[in-house]
């Protein structure tokens, strides 16, 4: 029974590696046209770094990366502290909408902001793109330092409240530092969901900035490219990197 | 004590703003364009219209929904049946083991979904490593063409979305006290019932969270159905995308975006009812 098991696990670890593993081979082929194994080439490693275009939405994307997971993670830390601290008459409805916030498929959340930037007559590009991001991202940030809050002993909070502080001194000093963890997590996980995303930055970005997925995204659409290959493994690296490194960071917290 | 007060406020009134802007008023938005007169030039026109509904629920769109909806209920039963089992022996194994097992699941999880797409035509090609394996074997005699159909679509989306299936499960079944199960065998109940009265009931919230995270992406992920089908394969999110950029019926759009929404909200009150008949004591545990 014991080795049923193990090849179980080991046949749903191999139909979830096995497609990435022959795309990092290939993207190390030395063949243009065939999938024939022609020899190990670095050459479309090299490609890459000399395609200005991709160069330019590759580093788009980093920065609305960095800048909807900033924002998101501030405004989604307060709006925890908001909800789980203070009492205020939408306070239930807030919390019910950032759960079906966070459940939306994407595309619904694309097409509704899609119409809101139309009507608002605001012009498609960095700008929206962030606002959508950060929306994706909000309520993921929300939820997971509300878990947090929701856990921590409020005995600190009242005791800085004795002592004199006021409520930006108790947010400042107690709360932050207590929930950085989770304040965290909740970063790189709008970071990795911003970098993730194709079907709202879609419809929310124009001509004047493109990002890195929807790019991939026109060139998979135009067929099979050993550049691609190559792309997709960086892209595949970057994520396992900051995979296993939020894993020992949240590791050794525990 | 008075700057006190006023970080408060501020605080909240830009939490309510920040929630009625982004959250509340595009959703309201979307439907009151789902109601209102197809016109060429504006998202809303005023008047109010089922004519969109109607014209969803109609001929050839009825189609194109039906299909996807049995699509990605075909994917989210494939997900269910490969991840329980997985997210079982997960939650059985030792330490060192799940530890690893999970890093190896949160990779995949976490990894551009159009890589991963575009992993799976490097692999189902004709002259791919399915096809090598398949010809190697002495099983076909030429390529099969495995790329642009339906069933690429459903591997792709499978492939996909499996780690999403698998994480809530694992969670559900982790959290899962296996005295329970020894308790209700102790008292005499069969296999059955303690799977039926013990472990569903207790479990239920996390099968609900998974299939939402599949089954809801598995209707709007347009870009698999455009990567692995071909133009042949339409899902709601293909049929959404279409309406408001190609043929700009925007109202249609919207209606079918609407009940994509519908059938969210279905899915979250189920998983409510889940939660709260453990939380409230129904099941006493």
């Amino acid at each position: 029974m014991k080795w049923l098991r193990r090849i179980y696990i080991a046949m749903v670890l191999g139909f979830l590696y096995i497609p990435l593993a022959v795309m990092v081979v290939y993207s190390f082929n030395a063949s243009r046209f065939s999938m024939d194994w022609k020899g190990f080439s670095g050459e479309w490693y090299l490609q890459l770094w000399n395609n200005t275009g991709l160069l330019t939405a590759a580093l788009n994307s980093l920065v609305v990366a960095v800048v909807s997971a900033t924002l998101s993670t501030v405004l989604g830390t307060l709006i925890a502290f908001t909800l789980t601290r203070w009492r205020f008459p939408s306070r239930r409805v807030i919390g019910a909408t950032l759960f079906v916030m966070m459940m939306s498929p994407d595309i619904v959340i694309a097409i509704s902001l899609l119409v809101l930037f139309m009507l608002l007559g605001l012009p498609l590009g960095f700008g929206t793109l962030v606002l959508a991001h950060v929306t994706l991202c909000l309520p993921f940030v929300a939820i997971v330092v509300q878990g947090k809050l929701h856990g921590f002993d409020p005995v600190f909070i009242e005791a800085a409240r004795d002592l004199g502080a006021g409520d930006f001194a108790v947010f400042r000093y107690i709360v932050v530092p207590l929930v950085t963890p989770a304040v965290l997590a909740g970063w790189l996980l709008s970071f990795t969901l911003s970098l993730d995303d194709v079907v709202i930055s879609f419809f929310t970005t124009g001509p004047t900035f493109e990002v890195l997925p929807l790019r991939i995204y026109s060139m998979v659409r135009l067929g099979f490219k050993p550049e691609i290959n190559a792309l997709c493994t960086i892209m595949m690296a970057i994520t396992s990197l900051a995979v296993i490194i939020a894993y020992r960071v949240f590791k050794e917290e525990k | 004590m008075r700057r006190d007060g006023l970080f408060r406020r501020l605080v909240i009134a830009a939490t309510v703003v920040w929630m009625a802007v982004f959250g509340v008023v595009p959703n309201l938005l979307v439907l009151g364009a789902s109601v209102s007169h197809p016109s060429p030039t504006t998202f809303l026109s005023p008047g109010f219209t089922l004519g969109n509904y109607a014209l969803l629920l109609d001929g050839i769109h009825a189609q194109i929904l039906f299909s996807s909806l049995k699509l990605s209920a075909a994917v989210t039963a494939i997900c269910f049946g490969l991840a329980y089992p997985f997210a079982a022996l997960l939650a059985r194994a030792g330490r060192r083991t799940r530890h690893v097992l999970l890093v190896l699941v949160v990779i995949p999880f976490w990894t551009n979904s159009l890589v991963r797409t575009y992993a799976m035509t490097v692999l189902l090609n004709t002259s791919g490593l399915v096809n090598r394996v398949l010809f190697a074997l002495g099983l076909i005699d030429a390529p099969l063409t495995l790329l642009y159909t339906t069933g690429a679509v459903v591997a792709g989306l499978v492939y996909t979305l499996l780690p999403f299936m698998i994480l809530p499960l694992y969670a559900a079944l982790d959290r899962f006290d296996p005295r329970l199960e020894e308790a209700a065998r102790d008292l005499g109940a069969g296999r059955f019932q303690v799977l039926w009265y013990i472990k569903l009931p207790l479990v239920l919230p996390g099968i609900i969270t998974g299939c939402m995270l599949v089954f809801l992406p598995g209707l709007g992920m347009f870009y698999v159905a455009d990567v692995l089908g071909g133009a042949k394969t339409m899902l709601v999110g293909n049929f959404i995308r279409d309406q408001f950029l190609v043929t700009r019926q925007w109202p249609l759009g919207a209606a079918a975006s609407t009940l994509l929404t519908m059938i969210m909200i279905v899915l979250l009150l189920i998983y409510w009812w889940s939660q709260r008949r453990i939380h409230e004591g129904k099941l006493d545990v």
